[in-house]
């Protein structure tokens, strides 16, 4: 069972928000959807192997050759707010955000 | 420090190396640095919608040649996977790194302790990912991002926890900074981030197996301060559990400037990273052969290539260790000692002098690689040759250096040009130390009085006379010879 | 107008059209057919003066292979110049600096392109209505919905606004609007179409492929945009057949499964009589059929709504208003930037898979949810592995229903998903699959006909299709 406080939970790692409002139909359709889920259940899977790609391929690489790509300009085309060649954003709050 | 005695540390380091490719690791982008901010990018590095990270092949080749110098298994089979965190300088929400299949794990790497006695550190897993971009955090309200060095390749090394100290902790790093860089996989410079450190420590009773509770500690990004910020946390964690506490597992940043460890605030889902396999990229594959021909391109490291000069050339300990501290330094000594005429360890030892003196001097006034050095090694050997049959004086080879730096010829060359060549002639200095005598009695006579003091004075005169260019063991000979006679 | 390629190349050779005056009626038809909301942008001049260019290329016979074929593309595909929204106010303003793989493709041949086309954001959704930008229309019958996720092109085709379309599938998207349109529409092979350029749902489901009003039409655009690109490192290396050549209007030696898991209690009666009268056809032209079984079909949705969900909210993590896209006003702090430019950007279903997807990889849940969904999606690749040693090809409803009425489904997430229990499966396998029209029901909407083939037997499948559609059903 998901509960309110596993959707503010969730919706934190996913840089989302929302009303209580929200929130309540979330964990209800989210319930509803986990519930539904569960019926792979069903299937005992201990001996499969995962599936990550329908087709096999393997080893596909470029050779390590610099091309041309995007002006400072163009890269910066669409961005909401710059400074000279910088995209600019919020400052972080310390410690906040990060890997 | 007796208060330490009855605790160890247990350090495990996980250290990123900048790998030396021209492009990106997933795009064709430059890896160049210093270039104007969001230069060297592109739609893919950018993380616009719609694109697709394709693998630069000499990033696996890289890795694999990291794996087989420390000993790892290369696996068969390794898959990418995405880590999923939220940062301005992260394009896409995720970093492209390894996460259940790394193409390299369980390795080792030798260091040597401060009794000089060696130890092995145990290598878990290397694995490829890409690099982040620039956030510039100096200003009051925002931060400015920078894309260029998003997708640079990394390699990610990580230690067993198998250092007991400090010092341990820094020779590992100082190894691996050597591999790297005789590897040519990295340049290995800490300073400008393209080896970078961070350190898993605890601290537990000497005797005791169980490993106490860890604390990260990152940004240990100089060789100078690696030991001493180890050394602080180390000092922390023990006088917290004497003074009845406990060690609470968290992230610290160490500060150099303050020379404090910081706890960094962090979230708790600020760590729940969400790695699934990257389904825009296949697995790699790297069959037998592949390392086979790896593994014949890999160079003699230093360990072994400095007990090779202290049999094969007879050096002391010193100079092994000095001449094969870069691949670079030792590859230049090595031709030069294959291109001598004689091969002995005088000459040997001649080598190693001027390498170690004369030429890392040059190096470092200019500001230079030794493969950028001037004088190749085999005019070097030139000039050792004429030092060692007689040809030139010592003295005289040291004006001979700086003219082969300053015009580039070949020794033999200058040599005859400037006149350099050493007179061994008897007849010409049996002359020139008559004249000298005949024209100083009364020295003569001092000398013979027993104040031989005056010697040098006949050597000074001499060479005055034959311009310097008298073989001085000659001059000393025929000296001494008329003076005793 | 709703011509053939093959009428548009007659009428191009006989003078009676140019490639100026068929984009000028593409036009006229997109500018009267408005309503629909088809459409999020046209490019009037644009195709105007590129259609003059390949009519000098035509005069001089220097022309591509798709000259006089105009194509609408979805909104999901960059082209460079313009924007690519997704159909999201995240994307509103975004605009693309790059072309992707198949746009070069097709103009590269001399298609010409016309606009791009009204989606479910990011494709996500069945029905077109989840689009930031009002929902697309059934042409037959306005209160109803024309699929999706790529009605804008199901119903540009369907209403003559074009001569093919572009669209993507990624659990049905393509093959589900064109039944619900009526037309023809097909998923190609995962991998046997470039992704690069193609804003990411779910990445290893993914797959760009034609609308068009005959099979013929579908397999001329694929052959054009098939092909092993250095840019996408899932597109397959393998050789892209002349796929007109197999449409030889003849199925005699094609041996055809029918699953039966796809013909249980609940499919509409109307539906299954369209299919059958299908599956008879097939039978008089000499193709032999038979039952298999795909034991796993129940548990399609299942896996897909987890796998497809974890990929997207990691691919929708990128939209966080720091280099492109909506960003909030009037935010503090860095995270306030990311949570509010998110929450207002994206709509609804976004929001709601995003979570889930978040929620099945997060710690502790990963085994239980992700891991379990890649073996369960390997029992399902399986299953069709399996039947395809005795079939050739497999041929099933596209939708168990007709076009439903706008608002019907939007409240309930789970109806929503299970009407896509047909489609997803191919996706899960990464096998092609094509959906073509196949009568109607007693309200007149388009029943639509599934035929499902090998691993990049596109071939198979299209000749299958095309010999039902002489068959005039």
């Amino acid at each position: 069972m998901v509960t309110v406080k596993d959707v503010e939970h969730i919706a934190k790692l996913a840089r989302l928000e929302f009303s209580e409002e929200e929130k309540q139909k979330f964990t209800h359709q989210l319930n509803r959807i986990l519930e539904y889920v569960e019926k792979l259940n069903q299937l005992d899977t201990a001996t499969v192997e995962p599936l990550s790609h329908v087709i096999d391929l393997q080893n596909r690489m470029r050779d390590d050759v610099v091309r041309p790509g995007l002006t400072a300009e163009e890269a910066l085309m669409n961005a909401p707010a710059k400074t000279d060649k910088f995209f600019k954003v919020p400052k972080t709050v310390k410690g906040e955000e990060g890997g | 420090m007796s208060q330490h005695r009855p605790y160890e540390p247990v350090i495990g380091l996980e250290v990123h190396a900048q790998l030396l490719t021209r492009s990106k690791a997933f795009c064709s982008c430059s890896t160049e640095f210093g270039n104007d901010p969001n230069s060297n990018v592109c739609p893919v590095c950018l993380g616009l919608p719609g694109v697709l990270p394709v693998l630069n092949a000499r990033v696996v080749e890289f890795v694999i040649r990291m794996g087989l110098a420390t000993h790892c298994t290369i696996a068969r089979k390794s898959v990418f996977a995405r880590k999923n965190y939220f940062y301005p300088d992260l394009p896409k929400g995720y970093q492209i790194s390894q996460y259940e299949d790394p193409i390299c794990t369980d390795g080792f790497v030798e260091i040597e302790l401060e009794d000089g006695s060696k130890k092995n550190i145990g290598i878990t897993r290397i694995h490829m990912e890409e690099d982040a971009g620039k956030s510039i955090h100096d200003l009051d309200v925002d931060t400015l991002v920078d894309v260029n060095r998003c997708g640079v390749p990394l390699i990610e090394i990580v230690s067993k926890p198998d250092l007991r100290s400090p010092h341990e902790a820094y020779q590992y790093l100082s190894a691996m900074k050597q591999i790297v860089t005789y590897l040519g996989i990295c340049d290995g410079n800490m300073e400008e981030g393209s080896l970078r450190c961070d350190a898993n420590v605890s601290v537990r009773p000497v005797g005791s197996v169980t490993l106490g509770t860890k604390t990260e500690l990152k940004n240990l990004n100089s060789f100078r301060f690696v030991e001493k910020a180890l050394q602080y946390e180390i000092n922390r964690q023990i006088a917290l559990l004497e003074s009845g506490g406990q060690v609470v597992q968290e992230t610290l940043l160490w500060n150099p400037d303050q020379g404090v460890a910081i706890p960094m605030r962090s979230k708790e889902e600020a760590h729940d990273y969400r790695y699934f396999p990257e389904p825009d990229l296949v697995p790699v594959l790297v069959p037998e052969e592949q390392i086979e021909s790896v593994r014949k391109t890999l160079p003699e490291f230093p360990m072994a290539r400095r007990d090779r000069y202290i049999a094969e050339y007879s050096l002391p300990k010193y100079d092994a260790d000095i001449l094969t501290e870069s691949r670079d330094l030792a590859e230049y000594f090595e031709a030069t000692v294959r291109a001598l005429k004689r091969r002995n360890p005088e000459t040997a030892k001649m080598a190693s002098n001027w390498t170690m003196t004369d030429v890392l001097r040059v190096v470092r006034e200019r500001h230079i690689e030794i493969r950028d050095f001037p004088i190749q090694p085999e005019r070097l050997a030139g000039m050792i040759d004429l030092i060692a049959d007689g040809t030139i004086s010592s003295k005289i080879a040291k004006d001979l250096f700086e003219e082969m730096l300053a015009s580039g010829d070949h020794p033999g060359i200058i040599v005859k040009a400037k006149g350099l060549v050493q007179v061994s002639d008897e007849g010409a200095i049996e002359r020139a130390v008559a004249e000298v005598l005949e024209k100083n009695p009364e020295q003569v006579l001092k000398y013979k009085s027993g104040k031989h003091q005056v010697f040098g004075y006949f050597v000074g005169e001499t060479m005055k006379i034959m311009k310097g260019k008298a073989n001085p063991k000659l001059v000393n000979d025929i000296l001494k010879k008329k003076l005793e006679s | 107008m709703t011509k053939t390629f093959g009428r548009i190349k007659a009428d191009l050779r006989s003078g009676a059209a140019s490639c100026e005056s068929i984009t000028m009626e593409y036009l006229g038809s997109a500018e009267s057919g408005r309503r629909y909301n088809a459409f999020l942008s046209l490019f009037a001049e644009k195709a105007v003066a590129r259609a003059r260019e390949i009519d000098r290329k035509l005069k001089a016979g220097t022309a591509g292979p798709l000259a006089g074929m105009v194509v609408a593309v979805k909104d999901v595909i960059s082209l460079k110049g313009e924007r690519v929204t997704c159909g999201s106010k995240i994307l509103e303003d975004f605009v693309a600096p790059y072309d992707a793989t198949v746009i070069e493709r097709l103009i590269a041949a001399d298609a010409v392109i016309i606009g791009k086309t009204n989606m479910d954001e990011f494709a996500m959704g069945s029905s077109t209505e989840n689009s930031a930008f009002g929902r697309t229309k059934l042409p037959q019958d306005e209160d109803r919905v024309p699929g999706g996720s790529s009605g804008g092109s199901a119903v540009a085709v369907k209403a003559g606004m074009c001569t093919t379309a572009l669209g993507t599938d990624t659990g049905g998207s393509i093959r589900q609007p064109a039944s619900f349109t009526g037309v023809v529409g097909l998923k190609p092979t995962y991998g046997r179409v470039s992704r690069y350029g193609l804003v990411a749902f779910a990445s290893s489901f993914d797959q760009i492929g034609p609308f068009a009003l005959t099979a013929r039409d579908a397999a001329t655009v694929l052959r054009v945009i098939a092909g092993r690109d250095e840019r996408d490192a899932t597109s397959a290396d393998v050789p892209v057949p002349d796929y007109e050549k197999a449409l030889t209007g003849d199925v005699r030696g094609v041996t055809i499964g029918i699953p039966k898991e796809y013909y249980g209690e609940a499919l509409d009666p109307a539906i299954r009589a369209g299919v059958e009268k299908g599956i008879e056809a097939l039978k008089a032209g000499g193709a032999k059929v038979r039952e298999v079984s795909l034991p796993h079909t129940d548990y399609t949705i299942a896996a897909y709504y987890i796998l497809a969900t974890a990929e997207a909210s990691s691919n929708l993590a990128r939209y966080d208003g720091a280099r492109y896209g909506y960003r909030a006003k009037d935010v503090r702090d860095l995270t306030e930037m990311y949570t509010r430019s998110r929450s207002e950007g994206f709509g609804a279903e976004v929001k709601r898979r995003i979570m889930l997807g978040t929620y099945v990889l997060s710690a502790g849940y990963y085994d239980a949810y992700y891991r379990k969904g890649q073996k369960v999606r390997r029992l399902i690749q399986n299953d069709f592995l399996e039947a395809f040693k005795s079939v050739d090809c497999l041929v099933t409803p596209t939708s168990p229903s007709t076009a439903f009425k706008a608002g019907e489904k939007i409240d309930d997430p789970l109806q929503m998903y299970l009407s896509d229990i047909y489609t997803t499966s191919a996706n899960l396998a990464g096998i092609p699959g094509i959906s073509i029209p196949c009568g109607a029901d007693k309200q007149g909407l388009p029943i639509g006909l599934q035929i499902l083939g090998k691993h990049f037997d596109e071939a198979t499948i299209l000749r299958v299709a095309d010999f039902l559609e002489t068959c005039n059903m």
